[in-house]
């Protein structure tokens, strides 16, 4: 029997492997993807819970988390490629100042 | 043979469960980021089969067309237009500071994971209010955007409204500056 708690600790292992991954990696493009490893953990979440509750509420967030995930994403990509520009690099360690 | 019919949804989240870390584990663990980018788009793909496990049918096919469509492509992409070749070794004192992010994540789930644990009462009712609308039996799909559009039509037209600017954010900051010499 496959219950919520299942679901959850999936989410746990997912969310602690995404928070992992923004702490050790350096590469810009790497954090990105450990990002998109947080909001589903975040979203299995919610439909587990939409299971458990009998509510769509759930579900109807999880649409809106994936719309923000799409967002942060396209976002996130347009830095890297106007950082590339600029710096030439991708690597978080050389991009600690401010200014141009 | 019994075995497995009895044991058939356990067995399937079995399997996408461990598809789903073995790819996370994936995203970090490998130095190319087209793998890493490959090793991603198999943790979508397992979770938008743990969406179907949870009667969530809509949401799967959501996650397969925006993520794996989507999201993927873009991260492809850019990982092709930035040249990852030239990227240098990531410095060595970082792989002394891995057991101290695990340490911190794990905690961090812990917590999470209590305060879980917490609202979690009593088993999940029956999935029928999953695909009702207005109590009539009907599709995922259609109590899904029966919810979205009368409950919940003011935050998806914001939403769309923060996809707007997202779009027009990336436009500008992908653009060639016209006064920067060598852009």
């Amino acid at each position: 029997m496959i219950t919520t708690m299942h679901y959850l600790v999936l989410s746990l292992v997912l969310f602690a492997l995404g928070v992992t991954g923004m702490v050790v990696r350096r590469n810009f493009i790497t954090v990105l993807m450990s990002l998109e490893l947080i909001l589903n953990a975040a979203n299995i979440n919610f439909i587990a819970f939409s299971r458990q509750l009998g509510d769509l509420t759930g579900q109807v967030f999880a649409v809106f988390v994936i719309t923000i995930a799409a967002a942060e994403a396209a976002i996130g990509l347009g830095i890297i490629v106007a950082l590339v520009r600029l710096k030439q690099t991708v690597n978080l360690d050389q991009v600690s100042v401010m200014e141009g | 043979m019994d075995f497995l019919l009895v044991h058939f949804a356990e067995l399937v989240f079995y399997c996408l469960a461990a598809i789903a870390i073995a790819g996370a584990v994936g995203v970090i663990a490998f130095r190319s980021p087209v793998h890493a980018a490959l090793s991603l788009l198999g943790t979508f793909l397992a979770i938008a089969g743990l969406f179907v496990l949870q009667h969530a049918e809509f949401l799967a096919a959501v996650q397969i067309l925006v993520y794996a469509g989507g999201i993927m492509v873009l991260f492809l992409f850019v990982i092709m237009l930035v040249n990852v070749r030239t990227i240098p070794q990531e410095p060595q004192y970082l792989a002394r500071l891995a057991p101290v992010a695990a340490g911190v994540a794990i905690v961090l789930a812990a917590l999470v994971g209590v305060g879980l644990w917490a609202a979690v009462r009593g088993g999940p009712v029956s999935p029928a209010a999953l695909t009702a609308v207005q109590g009539q039996a009907a599709g995922n799909t259609e109590a899904v955007g029966w919810s979205l559009y009368r409950d919940y039509l003011l935050p998806f037209e914001v939403v769309s409204v923060v996809l707007l600017v997202a779009m027009i954010g990336a436009i500008v900051m992908g653009r060639k500056e016209p006064g920067r010499e060598g852009a």
